[in-house]
């Protein structure tokens, strides 16, 4: 199926404006409670809740896109991806020591208290560092 | 005498001036705020597409058809509106036009038994609807000119509260929607419940949506998607709403100038002859005076 159409044209809108808009040949991203999920052209008519997550858009001309998602939702086609959400970052837009500092705070923050804000305060902070290339090396445990 | 009159018009002449520069420049303001809020306008519009396009798929799977924030309820008690005007005045029947419109769809629903509550935007909604002893709710206030995303959300939020704890069974948008720079008209819409004629209203293009593969379920992305919705519509008609108020503005402000500029020549008009007549008869007085005296020498 995929040799039909050989690249996806993804959209990634946010109310106040579009973010970014290109061909691709692969998208990758995460949903809410499924986990990392790719894109390839002639994907089948899909639609889905994300997560806050480090969305990777693999364009056509080999260069990759990072982006980081804080919420939000993708539609795809077969000739398509479009990811809506409130606030995405592209990384070049991303300010590393403020997802740092915000890390920081949010972890501090779980040690004492577990609150969901606290929680996603931390995801946001982490997705925000793996798309600009700075992996939370606490991140993961 | 005549040279008193004269001062006092000199006065008047300068005042009308230091008007006209003040409203000249607020139409010069105006205009060029008029395209920046149009660009946002047509910024938004992506994204409201989308989203509408997506619940539009969700409802065609069957996701949610029994829950009341699509469906309704059955019996409506109490309708909310949510009236979108500005946070000053200066702009013409800019405010005018979605009050009364408010007022007289409450008024229509009184008669029919139902109850109101308006959620008003803007300082000026809100002491209309103050001073009138209309049900008012919580007012959101300082923003109508440039509005941002966080304020959208915060009232999508709070709607979306007032219908969900069942304080209010349908939500209606009144604003002005901008439709050229010379055209803007008040207009109703509905909010929630999200019926099928607000979702099905797009562009009347039936995809196949049952074929769609949902991650999670079906019902759980509407959950998300839906407050969603409901804020990039209140977001849209605050954009609206924005760029029309600069749109009205203009207009008063361009007719308040020239109005000003009609005063001035008026004015200058009858100062003038106030000064010719005081010359003239200064003139007819010595004229007088001398030849008063040469008929004495005589």
């Amino acid at each position: 199926m995929a040799e039909g159409s050989s690249a996806l044209r993804v959209d990634v809108v946010s109310p106040e404006r579009i973010l970014f808009s290109g061909e691709a040949r692969q998208v990758i991203t995460r949903t809410l409670q499924g986990g990392e999920i790719a894109f390839l052209p002639g994907h089948a008519a899909f639609l889905g809740a994300l997560t806050e997550n480090h969305t990777r858009i693999y364009l056509v001309d080999g260069s990759i896109q990072h982006i980081a998602v804080h919420l939000g939702f993708v539609e795809v086609g077969p000739d398509h991806v479009s990811i809506l959400s409130d606030s995405a970052e592209l990384a070049q837009d991303i300010d590393v020591k403020r997802a740092k500092d915000a890390m920081t705070k949010a972890q501090e923050q779980l040690r004492t208290e577990v609150t969901t804000e606290a929680e996603s305060a931390l995801r946001r902070a982490n997705a925000r560092l793996a798309a600009s290339g700075n992996t939370g090396s606490a991140a993961s445990h | 005498m005549a040279g008193g009159q004269e001062r006092i018009l000199r006065g008047r002449i300068r005042s009308v001036q230091a008007t006209k520069k003040i409203t000249r420049a607020m139409e010069l303001i105006a205009a060029s705020r008029i395209v920046k809020a149009q660009q946002r306008v047509v910024a938004a519009v992506p994204y409201s597409n989308l989203i509408t396009e997506v619940v539009r798929d969700l409802s065609a799977g069957g996701a949610g058809s029994n829950k009341p924030f699509l469906s309704g309820r059955p019996e409506v008690k109490t309708v909310c509106y949510i009236a979108v005007a500005a946070d000053r005045g200066l702009c013409g029947g800019y405010n005018t036009g979605v009050l009364r419109a408010t007022e007289s769809q409450i008024k229509l629903d009184a008669a029919a038994g139902r109850n109101h509550l308006v959620v008003p935007i803007g300082r000026k909604a809100e002491g209309y609807f103050k001073f009138r002893g209309y049900k008012m709710s919580k007012a959101f206030n300082g923003f109508t000119d440039n509005p941002p995303y966080a304020i959208a959300k915060e009232i999508g939020e709070y709607v979306v509260e007032l219908f969900i704890s069942g304080q209010v069974d349908r939500v209606e948008l009144v604003y002005t929607r901008f439709v050229s720079s010379g055209n803007q008209e008040v207009v109703q819409r509905p909010l929630v419940p999200l019926g099928a004629e607000v979702v099905e209203g797009g562009d009347g293009k039936n995809t196949a949506g049952a074929n769609y593969e949902f991650e999670p379920d079906p019902d759980l992305i509407l959950d998300t998607l839906l407050p969603r919705y409901v804020e990039a519509r209140v977001y849209a008609s605050l954009l609206n709403a924005a760029a029309s108020e600069h749109a009205f503005r203009q207009r008063a402000m361009k007719s308040a100038t020239d109005n000003a500029e009609e005063i001035i020549n008026n004015l200058s008009r009858i100062m003038n002859r106030a000064r010719q007549d005081s010359i003239t008869t200064e003139i007819m007085e010595i004229v007088g005076g001398a030849e008063a005296l040469s008929s004495d020498k005589n």
